[in-house]
C-alpha cells in the first residue's frame, strides 16, 4: 500500500514549479533530512503532537487494533452466527492445526504461491522491464501510445477491468475466442489459473514499467556510448552494463509488486474463486471462509498467517530501503 | 506519470544512439530484421493492453450490445438503460460521498502530522515513521478484512458510509503521511523563519505561510487517496449491504450476478461512466504536477 519512497526518487528528482516560488537549494533541504529540523513555526513539542495525534487514532483503531485483534480472534471459536456468536470460546490452536491439515487451506496457499510467481515476479517484472527497455529508443506518440495504454489497465477501478476480461474471455462471443477462432472454449473454467495470471500482468504491470523506465534513464549514457564502440551486443549490453546498474531496482520492485499480488482481491471479481476452488487464493480463501461462511476464528487464523507473511515481505523491502540510504 | 526530471538526460542518450540508424543507406539488413521485430514487439504489446479496453469504448454506443468487440451500430439508447436504473446514479453519488469524505480526513490529518513530524522532533519520531510504514505495508484491505469486519460488526458500523470512510482512512494514512513528509523536508524553512522574523503567529504562518507553499503536496495526496477510494471494492463490500448506500464499485456487480444474464447496456454505460473521473484526475495530476513517481497514484 506504501509505495512511499520508491528508489524512483533518486533517479528524478527536482520538484516540478507549483506556483509557489520553487523550493529552492537543495543543499537546504539536505539539511533538513538529516534532523537539523529547528521548529520553526514554534508550535513545541505539545502542539506538535496534539497535531499528530488525529491521524495516529484513526490508524490506531483501524490498522493497529485490528491487526492485533487478529490475535485474539485466530484463537476463539468465533462466528457470526448461532451460540458461538454470543459467547465465543477459546480453542488455543486448533485453528491452526486445522488449517495446516485443510487441504482447501494447503491448496489456497500453492495457488497464490504460483499466482504471485508467475504473475507477478516472472510477469509484471519481466514485461515491465522489457516495455521500459524498449520504449527507451521510441520518441512521439508510439511510446506515448503504448505508456498510456499500460497505466489505463492499472488505473481504471478493478470492477470495471474484471468485467471487461468476463467479456474477453466470454466462453461464446467473447473476443479471444473470436480471434484465435477457438469458438466455445471456456478460458476461466478450462484456465481458471492461467487466465487470472494474465489478468494480473495486464493489470499491474505499469508500476515495473514506470519504476524501470526511472532505473534506466539513471544508466550514465557514456557506458552505453562505450559499450556500442566496443561493439557489445544489446544482450552484452543489458547484463554487463545496464544490469549492474539497476539490481537495486529490481529487488525493491520485486518485493513490492509480490506484496501487492498476494494481497490482490481483484480475482474474486473475475471467478470468485472458482470453479471448484481453482483459484482461490488466499485472500479469496479468507473471504469465502470468513465472511460468507461465517467462520470468524478460523478466518483469523488464516489471516494471521497472511500478515505474517506480509511482515516478512515488508521487513525485506524496508531493510532494502535503508541500505540504500 | 513520466518522469519529467529524467526526460532530457534520456533523450540525448537516444539521440546519439540512434544516429547511425537513422539514415536507411547504412541499414544493414540485420538491423531491417531487428527494426521489424521490434515493431512487431510494440505492436503486439499495445494488442495486449488495449483488447481488453475496446469493448468499453465501443459497446456503450453499439446498437445491439454484446460481449464481443465490434463497430457499433451508434446509439445513445443505451444511456436510457443507465437513467432507468434506480441505483445506478445514486452508486456514483455514493462513490463521491465516500472518496471526497476520505480524502478530506486524509488530507487534513496526513498535512497536520506530517508538517509536525518534519519540524518538530518528537520523541520517538523515527520509530513511529518506520513503525507506520510498516504497518501500512503490512495490514492490507484483505488481511485485515476478518478483523475489521467484525469489529464494525460488533459496533453496528455495517451499512455506515461513516464508518467505511474511517476505515479508508485508517488504512491510507500512513502513507499519505509518508509522501507528505517527504515533500515537506524539501521546502526551505526560511519562508516559515522570515515571516516569524516579522512577527507572525503561529497559526498565522501555517494558514498563510506553510498551507500554500505546500498545497501542490496537498493536491497530490487528494487525488491519490480519491483514486484509491474510488476503485476500492473489498471494503465497501464487505461493509456496505444496504444496495441504497454502495459506491459504484460494489453495485456493478449487481448488474450481472443477480437475475441470470448481464444487462451489457447497462454494464457498458455505466462502467464507461465510473472510469471517466479516474482518468481525468490522473491527466490532470500528470500534467500539472508531473507525478515524482515516488507515492504513486495507487496502493
Amino acid at each position: 500500500m506504501a509505495q512511499t519512497t520508491s528508489p524512483a526518487t533518486e533517479a528524478a528528482p527536482g520538484e516540478p514549479d507549483g506556483s509557489a516560488p520553487g523550493p529552492a537549494s537543495n543543499s537546504e533541504g539536505g539539511d533538513q533530512v538529516d534532523g537539523g529540523e529547528t521548529d520553526v513555526v514554534g508550535l513545541g513539542k505539545w502542539r506538535a503532537s496534539a497535531f499528530v495525534a488525529p491521524a495516529l487514532v484513526l490508524v490506531a483503531i483501524f490498522l493497529v487494533f485490528p491487526a492485533l485483534w487478529t490475535l485474539y480472534i485466530g484463537i476463539t471459536n468465533y462466528r457470526l452466527t448461532g451460540i458461538a456468536a454470543r459467547a465465543p470460546e477459546f480453542v488455543g490452536f486448533d485453528n491452526y492445526t486445522r488449517a495446516i491439515g485443510d487441504a482447501n487451506f494447503l491448496n489456497s496457499l500453492w495457488l497464490t504461491l504460483i499466482f504471485v510467481l508467475f504473475s507477478a515476479v516472472i510477469g509484471q517484472n519481466v514485461l515491465g522491464f522489457a516495455l521500459a527497455w524498449r520504449l527507451q529508443d521510441v520518441q512521439g506518440w508510439v511510446k506515448g501510445m503504448v505508456q498510456s495504454l499500460v497505466l489505463l489497465a492499472w488505473i481504471l477501478p478493478s470492477s470495471i477491468v474484471a468485467f471487461l476480461w468476463i467479456a474477453l474471455l466470454d466462453r461464446d462471443s467473447g473476443t479471444l475466442n473470436a480471434m484465435l477462432g477457438t469458438p466455445g472454449l471456456a478460458w476461466l473454467i478450462e484456465y481458471p489459473m492461467v487466465s487470472i495470471i494474465v489478468f494480473n500482468i495486464w493489470r499491474g504491470t505499469a508500476f515495473s514499467m514506470l519504476l524501470y523506465s526511472a532505473a534506466l534513464a539513471s544508466v550514465p549514457p557514456s557506458q552505453l556510448e562505450t559499450a556500442t564502440l566496443v561493439g557489445a551486443s544489446r544482450w552484452q549490453t543489458l547484463r554487463d552494463v545496464v544490469f549492474p546498474h539497476v539490481r537495486g531496482h529490481v529487488l525493491t520492485n520485486t518485493l513490492l509488486i509480490s506484496l501487492w499480488t498476494f494481497n490482490d482481491f481483484t480475482p474474486f471479481l473475475i471467478t470468485a474463486g472458482g470453479p471448484n476452488g481453482r483459484t482461490e487464493t488466499l485472500p479469496v480463501y479468507i473471504y469465502n471462509t470468513a465472511i460468507t461462511g461465517g467462520e470468524m476464528g478460523y478466518g483469523a487464523a488464516v489471516s494471521l498467517i497472511m500478515l505474517l507473511i506480509n511482515l516478512v515481505i515488508a521487513m525485506f523491502y524496508l531493510r532494502l530501503l535503508r541500505e540504500r540510504r | 506519470m513520466t518522469t519529467v526530471a529524467a526526460e532530457p538526460n534520456r533523450g540525448s542518450a537516444v539521440s546519439e544512439k540512434r544516429a547511425p540508424a537513422a539514415s536507411p543507406s547504412i541499414m544493414t539488413p540485420r538491423q531491417v530484421v531487428g527494426r521489424i521485430g521490434f515493431y512487431t514487439v510494440i505492436a503486439l504489446a499495445t494488442a495486449f493492453f488495449a483488447l481488453p479496453m475496446l469493448w468499453l469504448l465501443s459497446t456503450p454506443f453499439d446498437d445491439t450490445p454484446g460481449l464481443s468487440i465490434s463497430v457499433p451500430d451508434l446509439t445513445l439508447n443505451n444511456f436510457r438503460d443507465l437513467l432507468d436504473n434506480p441505483y445506478a446514479l445514486g452508486s456514483l453519488v455514493n462513490s463521491i460521498v465516500l472518496a471526497v469524505g476520505t480524502a478530506l480526513l486524509v488530507v487534513v490529518f496526513a498535512a497536520l502530522a506530517s508538517y509536525s513530524l518534519s519540524r518538530v522532533k518528537i520523541p520517538g519520531r523515527d520509530m513511529l515513521l518506520y513503525a507506520l510504514l510498516l504497518l501500512s505495508s503490512i495490514v492490507t484491505g484483505t488481511a485485515a478484512m476478518v478483523p475489521i469486519f467484525l469489529m464494525m460488526f460488533e459496533l453496528g458500523l455495517i451499512d455506515s458510509q461513516i464508518g467505511v470512510i474511517m476505515v479508508l482512512s485508517g488504512g491510507l494514512l500512513p502513507a499519505a503521511i509518508f509522501i507528505l513528509k517527504d515533500f515537506v523536508d524539501t521546502i526551505p524553512k526560511s519562508y516559515e523563519e522570515s515571516a516569524r522574523v516579522f512577527g507572525a503567529s503561529s497559526f498565522q504562518i501555517l494558514r498563510h505561510i506553510v498551507v500554500p507553499v505546500i498545497r501542490p503536496g496537498l493536491a497530490t495526496i487528494a487525488v491519490w487517496t480519491v483514486v484509491n477510494v474510488w476503485g476500492n471494492f473489498l471494503v465497501p463490500f464487505i461493509l456496505l449491504r444496504d444496495t441504497d448506500k454502495q459506491p459504484a464499485a460494489v453495485l456493478m456487480r449487481t448488474f450481472y450476478t443477480e437475475g441470470g444474464a448481464p444487462n451489457l447496456a447497462l454494464i457498458s454505460t455505466f462502467s464507461l461512466l465510473y472510469s471517466i473521473p479516474v482518468v481525468l484526475m490522473y491527466l490532470f495530476v500528470s500534467r500539472k504536477y508531473g507525478f515524482r513517481f515516488h507515492g504513486g497514484i495507487k496502493s
